[in-house]
């Protein structure tokens, strides 16, 4: 298949426009036509739901399903950004937002042992981005510069050193502890962990990211992105920067990580080196996979999926074995529905399509 | 690089080295000494696990996620056969066998139909690791399992200079490793199924031109990779015991090896398994907070300055 | 005249039906949670954990404080982020009244913060042992009715310097449990006399204790290691390889079964390790004997069960008891946000398989310990014999609070 592209022939996503179109034409496009030529029915009823959603579910469901799904939701749709669109699966994307959380929890307030600056909310979460961000362009920097895919090994190398270094260094990271109580602050009088505050706050954060990626695919960097993905000679000879590129979309895809990784850490409450160990490393990639990398919505499918069966799979099988099934999920979707869940409903919908096709037009057995 | 360049990165890495070992012979020969071996027999154990996992990405550019998994496996199967038996070399064989074994089913049944798709291969790399550390897991349970080096392998070697004594068991590594390596050496180049190995890892589609049975080929490297995992899985359940969590920790030293040393090349995993064992274990004897963090370190510089390794080739 | 019948048969069906409930049911079941590690390495410790609970609700034949006892199961994989969403999960979602555990020490920490977020509720621990949970910041709804890792390993200081070890090298690993572990050893040791030259800190799954044991000095009595079963089967092999031949002091889970009867030639070294442990196998308290000999028969070997009880099963049996007896005391009554049914708690006196347990001011049990010391048994197998056992051992082992500090890598220290 594509092997000489280096192209990850997961199932290419759904392209925004085909390239070739003038900047100047697609941002007179996206100006006027941005409503009736991009938003369908299903777009209103999926956002509906989930504006309403804390109204009909429990406060159970809205902040340990629900939020929890969203923030790690955004920490995939980091890696889906760069893996579908730039091709490069990094398995640091969780690292990323550890770094964030443990950042934020550094500068700003957390439980008295260890370090704990006690800085003003906004100023440490600003700083957490900032830094898990640079953190993002280092490791992209670190892992761009050979075939895509050495990123895999070399992305896992790196979030393993990180994972090390903070269980074994107590005077910054408070190593195996990890670093309790990291809260939102209280704004406006509205405790922001609660249920249903959080679970908004999390609702706009993973819409923002969404609808930044779908902005950013269908801008001109988003389109060299994928051009890159899909032959990075070419894209070298018309006189784009490839590795600049490249680690340019670390950084960015570093940001939606790091955001969704200051969400998690308040969600838990905590950050310990088990936050960013390999178990989590890879669940990311199952989540992103399991999910589809063909579009946006591929990662809080599949965060939704996992957060479920992680809560609920006690009482439905043996917990024990729940890497098990996790894994065998996994390995059934790569192996025969690489484009995920959304890939298995792109399938289910043409059969559909295809068999009234059929029906109506020959009327018979095919 | 040129002449400059090289004289300056030999220096500013070699010279700092020289000042510590000068330092650490003066202040505690027995420890410098000791460590030295210790790291020469770790390092051992890292070519082994590290050479069947550079063979399989040399050729089939398949980066195996679940050759820790494969490991441990052989460990397990060791363990129980010399359990059973009462002898240590069929345990040795068996877990070379079984781990073999595994991984020709592995090519055969599902990463033959892959071909090319190098992303996807890795990606159902990590979901039968996940799935096999498991069912290990299950079938095995978590105690330790921890296997007794055979009676003329037991206990200490006594009387050398500045050591006094050191394990029989550990010492032993040392020519296995050379062994295990010099072999792989004899089976690469004067064999018919290395030449075509060889000859795969430069061009996969003149081989498949000329006529040879890439599919047999592949089938037998996996095998090949899968059962060195295996080996060393049975000589680890020794020296460094059998328990879930050890697959991720030698795939994490066979990454580092292989990255260090250059992908695709059993002597840079011979070097990158020297580098690796011997930075460990240095580490863990003079700065033991930060040992592993500084191995990572290591990792990191070189894939600021190398990304293709010390011995690694052009991709 | 039939319409009167009928209706007046519906108003006595009704009486009857109202009378019958009544009787049956005069409150709904208590909910209690239990959380233990089922997943991951800690799996083992985590079934025989519940085994422990489950004999104690057995033992009352599911009532307590007149009330009927429902037990329902959480696991966690001693992380201590899916700790919490596992607790968040029993008390919202599955609604109990008490949760009992967790198992892990970082996950009692988190845990004890999730409690105070919910102070109509009480967890009592289940064997997490890490000091700060109850030192550092408690909270007021959360009871440990066990040790913490420092009470597991008081008594061996002074038992050691008995045994004539006056310079002890520490190899531990490197993070909070073996912390508390040495802490609890050299709070004793150092205030005696003794000395700690070298503390070796080997980093968590780390398994080459060549360097480590190169390290040992000439100069040395005797090894303290806290190392788990696994590790410390391992560390004993490459020692006794490299002709390593010093006496060894063993921490609360270096010395059991698994390491003693590992088949090995030459383990005869291992005669005269002395250790600490909240339990001992060959204790000859009554208590201890049937709470033995009921495991043994609602958990046989053939049906899965261990041999022996493990740490766990002993220590959710004491929590769960202790849940179960403070029912007793307020007969049943959980309303008002628990209110009564915590002072119970704090005034309880739990009659655990090892002995009377009562808690401190911050509700941190103050337990016994014991000082265990390998023998041969008359069939020539190396078991676990007591030295002697030490009550009364509170969290601050006898010191005060401005001097006492929680264990850490340089805590405490007597060089």
């Amino acid at each position: 298949m594509n092997a000489g592209a280096g192209g990850l022939a997961l199932g290419k996503p759904l392209p925004g426009r085909s390239p070739g179109v003038s900047a100047r034409q697609g941002r007179a496009e996206i100006g006027e036509n941005l409503i009736s030529r991009y938003v369908r029915p299903r777009h209103i009823v999926v956002l509906a739901l989930v504006l309403v959603y804390p109204w009909i579910a429990t406060p159970f469901f809205t902040f340990q399903i629900g939020a929890q799904s969203l923030a790690l939701g955004l920490i995939a749709l980091s890696l889906t950004f760069l893996a579908g669109y730039g091709g490069m699966i990094s398995l640091a994307q969780m690292t990323v937002a550890g770094i964030a959380g443990y950042m934020v929890a550094i500068f700003g307030t957390a439980a008295t042992d260890g370090v704990s600056l006690g800085w003003p909310w906004w100023l440490a979460v600003l700083l957490g981005l900032a830094i898990a961000a640079l953190a993002a362009a280092f490791i992209g920097w670190l892992s761009v510069r050979t075939e895509g895919i050495y990123t895999i090994m070399i992305t896992l190398a790196i979030g393993v050193a990180f994972y090390y270094l903070v269980l074994q260094n107590y005077a910054v990271f408070n190593g195996f502890q990890g670093k309790q109580k990291v809260f939102p602050p209280t704004l406006f009088d509205i405790h922001w962990r609660d249920p249903l505050p959080f679970y908004y706050l999390t609702l706009a954060w993973a819409l923002a990211g969404y609808f930044f990626v779908q902005y950013l695919v269908r801008a001109p960097f988003g389109i060299a992105l994928q051009g890159i993905r899909d032959n990075p000679r070419r894209m070298h000879a018309l006189g784009f920067n490839v590795t600049a590129h490249r680690v340019a979309a670390y950084a960015v895809a570093g940001v939606l990580a790091a955001v969704g990784g200051v969400l998690f850490t308040w969600y838990n409450g905590l950050v310990t080196p088990g936050s960013v160990g390999t178990g989590w490393l890879i669940n990311i990639l199952v989540i992103a996979v399991l999910g589809g990398m063909r579009h946006p919505t591929g990662p809080f499918l599949g965060a939704i999926v996992f957060v479920l069966l992680q809560s609920f799979a006690i009482d439905l099988i043996d917990r024990e074995r729940f890497n098990l099934v996790v894994g065998g999920v996994f390995l059934a979707i790569v192996l025969f529905s690489p484009d995920g869940l959304l890939g298995l409903w792109a399938a289910l919908r043409s059969r559909f399509a295809s068999g009234s096709r059929y029906s109506n037009s020959r009327g018979g057995v095919r | 690089m040129s002449r400059f360049w090289k004289w300056f990165w030999s220096i500013a890495v070699g010279a700092p080295i020289a000042l510590f070992a000068a330092w650490a012979l003066y202040d505690n020969t027995r420890l410098f000494l000791v460590t030295f071996l210790n790291g020469l027999t770790l390092a051992s154990l890292y070519f082994i696990v590290a050479s069947g996992f550079t063979l399989v990405f040399g050729l089939m550019r398949n980066v195996n996620l679940a050759h820790g998994a494969l490991y441990l496996l052989g460990g397990y199967i060791g363990f129980y056969v010399t359990s059973a038996t009462g002898w240590f070399v069929p345990g040795l064989a068996a877990g070379f066998i079984g781990a073999a074994l595994v991984g020709l089913l592995m090519q055969a049944l599902i990463f033959r139909f892959m071909q090319g798709q190098d992303l996807r291969q890795t990606l159902v790399t990590i979901g039968l690791s996940i799935v096999f550390a498991d069912l290990m897991l299950w079938s095995f349970g978590a105690q330790v399992h921890q296997l007794s080096a055979p009676d003329w392998l037991a206990g200490p070697l006594r009387g050398i200079p500045f050591i006094q004594a050191y394990a029989k068991y550990r010492m032993a590594l040392l020519p296995l490793g050379i062994a295990i390596g010099v072999l792989l050496w004899l089976f690469l180049n004067r064999t018919s199924l290395g030449m075509m190995i060889r000859a795969g890892v430069n061009d996969r589609q003149m081989l498949a031109a000329s006529g040879v049975n890439v599919n047999l080929v592949f089938a037998a490297t996996f095998a090949i990779g899968a059962g060195l995992a295996g080996f060393a899985g049975v000589i680890g359940a020794v020296e460094l015991s059998m328990v879930p969590g050890e697959d991720v920790r030698l795939l994490l030293a066979s990454l580092v090896v292989v990255i260090v040393g250059g992908m695709g090349s059993v002597v840079g995993a011979a070097v990158g398994a020297v580098i690796l064992g011997l930075a460990e274990t240095y580490g863990l004897a003079y700065a033991p907070t930060y040992s592993v963090v500084f191995t990572f370190v290591i990792l990191v510089l070189v894939l600021a300055f190398r990304p293709r390794g010390i011995l690694g080739e052009a991709a | 005249m039939k319409q009167t019948t009928f209706v007046r048969t519906l108003v006595g069906a009704a009486v009857c039906a109202a009378f019958a409930g009544a009787s049956h049911a005069q409150q709904p079941p208590v909910r209690i949670g239990v959380l233990a590690t089922l997943e991951g390495p800690f799996a083992l410790g985590g079934q025989d954990s519940m085994r422990g609970a489950d004999m104690a609700v057995r033992e009352r034949n599911g009532m307590a404080g007149g009330r009927r006892i429902e037990v329902i199961k959480a696991s966690s994989n001693a992380q201590p982020d899916v700790a919490v969403n596992a607790t968040r999960k029993l008390v919202e979602q599955d609604k109990v009244d008490i949760v009992v555990g967790p198992l892990s020490g970082s996950e009692g920490i988190a845990v004890k913060e999730y409690s105070k977020t919910q102070p109509n509720l009480t967890f009592i621990n289940g064997s997490s042992g890490a000091q700060a949970a109850t030192l550092v910041n408690p909270s007021p709804n959360f009871f440990r009715f066990n040790n913490d890792g420092a009470q597991a390993m008081y008594g061996v200081g002074k038992a050691a310097l008995d045994k004539g070890y006056k310079r002890v090298m520490v190899i531990a690993e490197d993070y909070a449990f073996p912390y508390s572990q040495v802490q609890g050893f050299m709070a004793e040791f150092c205030r005696l006399g003794g000395k700690v030259p070298v503390k070796a800190w080997v980093p968590l799954g780390g398994k080459d204790y060549s360097s480590v044991i190169a390290r040992i000095p000439k100069d040395i009595d005797a090894l303290l290691v806290v190392l788990g079963g696994a590790d410390a089967v391992n560390f004993l092999s490459q020692y006794e390889a490299a002709g390593g031949d010093k006496p060894m002091i063993g921490g609360s889970i270096t010395v059991g079964h698994d390491v003693l009867n590992h088949r090995g030639k030459r383990r005869d070294f291992q005669l005269g390790t002395i250790a600490g442990s909240p339990i001992a196998d060959n204790y000859e308290g009554a208590a201890w004997k049937v709470f033995v000999a009921e495991y043994r028969k609602q958990f046989p070997v053939s049906a899965g069960g261990n041999a022996n009880p493990t740490l766990f099963a002993p220590l959710y049996y004491t929590n769960m008891k202790a849940a179960l007896d403070g029912l007793d005391a307020v007969k049943g009554d959980l309303s008002d946000g628990q209110k009564n049914y915590r002072e119970a708690l704090a005034k309880l006196v739990v009659k655990s398989p090892t002995g009377d347990i009562r808690l401190d001011a911050n509700r941190h049990a103050i337990v016994s310990n014991f000082v265990t010391e390998v023998v041969k048994d008359a069939q020539g197998n190396l078991i676990n014999r007591v030295l002697r056992k030490v009550d009364n051992i509170d969290q601050l082992l006898g010191m005060k609070r401005e001097e006492f500090k929680i264990g850490t890598r340089d805590e405490p220290s007597c060089p």
